[in-house]
């Protein structure tokens, strides 16, 4: 008890915020999983979002922070709140919880733990350490940084993800095309 | 000091907030005498001193209004909706730049506080952030409201914010290219001489930006996810008392926030003709202290000056222009508007390749001799005869 309550002492400003924030993405993203109707599933998402933004900004990430509201949050959660909607309309279907899916989501959620877990261990043998040569640089995370690492050293990487987004852009308007005698609705 | 320098910043803060509402309370007056003056009628002018007091009085007939929630709509969210418009509404004018700086002594030392709620790097990320957190008011309150008419509302309202979000974003990147920041207030220092405002290096850019502000704002000629004739109310269709009163405010201060946006991004912000002279005469004569802050506030009162010729624009479309088609809506903001604004970004950036500022002029040209042309080159109609 005391090992804790020392241990919020040595804590400042910024650990407070941390935990804090942390708290509630846990609650939100534990929220997405257990709220019965899919429209609080999604709002439960896009809270996570904000409070993993408020981390990007802890760690001095404002680009990435803001870029992650914009997409995320702005774009492919109203996108996804836009199909439940339209699903919303007709009546509550419980089939899709069958014994198979739920075999199924253990299987993968199973895997995935088992990633995470060795990940995790792997990474925790290699423990960065800040060395005193290397002062504290607060620009680190700007955009400005950003954008000389991303088009210097990251350069093929980076094309290549946008080439992938237009391989999938025109994916998606080739399926969504409507061909010559369709319906219209 | 620290403790100073927050305490002003406390005060600016609140101040503009005051001011962000208080002045889309005074649009909805504008907005009708405006209306009133279009249309050769004399608008309100019953309560107070030519109906000044109209919005109070229109405030307090919403509050007293009974405050209905139909029985099958999801209650929190139901509630929760006008508060996300309101909320995401007032969030935006934080990173706006009102003015220069404000001086105060301290200890012999002279301390300038820029006029400004926060300066981020990252100014126009924000605002499209906050813009595109804007729709959600709208789809979760239309939802929320268990009603056919509200959820087509709410997901018109969202599929339009959503379309021309993406015109409105490549439209500012040929700014963002130009300056080279993305803080808005290096954006609006960049444009310290007349002819180097926006609006001359980038007119296409500003009609795509100030068409798209338009869609964003939900305002007339794209106010379809309100379109009475089709959809009875829109996404408020169910909504009575403040809470409707909210999402009409969220509106006002969605168009007072655009303006100012528009203003500073296009129009030199709280830049003027004759500035620096201007304020170094006034710090001459009053003093480094005195004479810089009154040279603020006047660049405080240009700038406000642009917001409400620019609040007045709106208002004047509004009421001169019909509604579009909602065909007619999607294929402007997909077929026409990403497109130019794309070109535009690709002709701006093989200009500065060049260190010339102007080549956004290259399309408006050729855009205007094509539809001169194509106005030329169509089969003029024969004047029907007049029978008498």
């Amino acid at each position: 008890m005391t090992e804790t309550l020392n241990f919020f002492k040595t804590l400042t400003g910024t650990g407070y915020l941390f935990l804090g924030l942390t708290t509630v993405t846990l609650f939100c993203a534990i929220g997405v999983v257990t709220a019965r109707n899919p429209i609080y599933s999604v709002l439960a998402l896009i809270a996570t979002f904000f409070c993993l933004s408020g981390h990007y900004i802890l760690l001095n990430a404002q680009f990435l922070a803001a870029v992650n509201i914009i997409v995320y949050a702005g774009a492919i959660m109203v996108l996804f709140l836009f199909t439940i909607m339209f699903l919303n309309l007709r009546k509550e279907d419980e089939e899709s919880k069958t014994n198979l899916t739920k075999m199924a989501s253990v299987v993968v959620g199973g895997l995935l733990m088992v990633m995470l877990i060795t990940i995790f261990r792997a990474k925790s043998a290699q423990v960065p350490t800040v060395s005193p040569n290397s002062p504290f640089d607060s620009r680190t995370g700007l955009v400005e940084q950003l954008g000389n690492l991303l088009y210097s050293d990251y350069i093929l990487p980076f094309e290549l993800a946008s080439v992938l987004f237009l391989v999938a852009m025109v994916g998606a308007v080739m399926l969504g095309k409507r061909e010559a005698g369709d319906r219209h609705f | 000091m620290d403790v100073t320098v927050l305490i002003v910043k406390g005060i600016i803060i609140l101040v503009i907030f005051g001011i962000t509402l208080l002045i889309a309370t005074y649009s909805t007056y504008a907005e009708r005498k405006v209306a009133a003056f279009l249309q050769d009628r004399i608008g309100p002018n019953r309560a107070g001193p030519w109906g000044l007091l109209q919005p109070i009085a229109d405030a307090g007939k919403m509050f007293f209004k009974e405050d209905f929630i139909p029985s099958q709509a999801s209650k929190w969210l139901f509630i929760l909706g006008p508060c996300l418009a309101m909320l995401t509404a007032l969030m935006s004018s934080a990173v706006i730049p009102f003015g220069d700086s404000i001086r105060f002594a301290w200890n012999k030392v002279n301390y300038d506080v820029a006029v400004q709620g926060i300066e981020i790097n990252i100014g126009v990320l924000y605002i499209f952030g906050v813009v595109s957190l804007g729709v959600y008011g709208v789809m979760v309150g239309g939802w929320a409201s268990n009603n056919k008419f509200s959820l087509l509302g709410a997901i018109r309202a969202a599929s339009q914010n959503i379309s021309y979000e993406i015109a409105l974003g490549l439209s500012l990147i040929a700014i963002l290219m130009m300056t080279g920041s993305l803080s808005v207030r290096s954006i609006v220092n960049e444009q310290a001489s007349f002819f180097e405002w926006n609006i001359f290096t980038q007119p296409l850019g500003f009609i795509i930006f100030l068409t798209c502000s338009f869609a964003e704002c939900n305002r007339t000629p794209f106010d379809l996810p309100e379109c009475e004739t089709e959809l009875v109310g829109g996404y408020h269709t169910e909504y009575s008392s403040m809470k409707l009163g909210f999402y009409l405010f969220a509106e006002y201060i969605n168009m007072f926030v655009s303006s100012a946006f528009i203003s500073a991004l296009y129009f030199g912000g709280f830049h003027y003709p004759f500035m620096n002279e201007v304020s170094g005469l006034l710090e001459k004569s009053l003093g480094v202290v005195a004479g810089h802050n009154v040279a603020t506030a006047l660049t405080v009162v240009v700038f406000f000056a642009k917001i409400f010729f620019f609040i007045f624009f709106f208002m004047w479309v509004r009421w001169t222009l019909p509604r579009f088609r909602y065909d007619q809506l999607m294929n402007l903001g997909w077929k026409t508007f990403i497109p130019l604004a794309i070109l535009n970004v690709v002709v701006t950036g093989a200009g500065l390749l060049y260190n010339f500022k102007y080549s956004s002029w290259l399309i408006a040209i050729v855009m205007i001799v094509l539809a001169v042309t194509s106005i030329a080159r169509t089969p003029k109609r024969e004047p029907i005869p007049q029978k008498i």
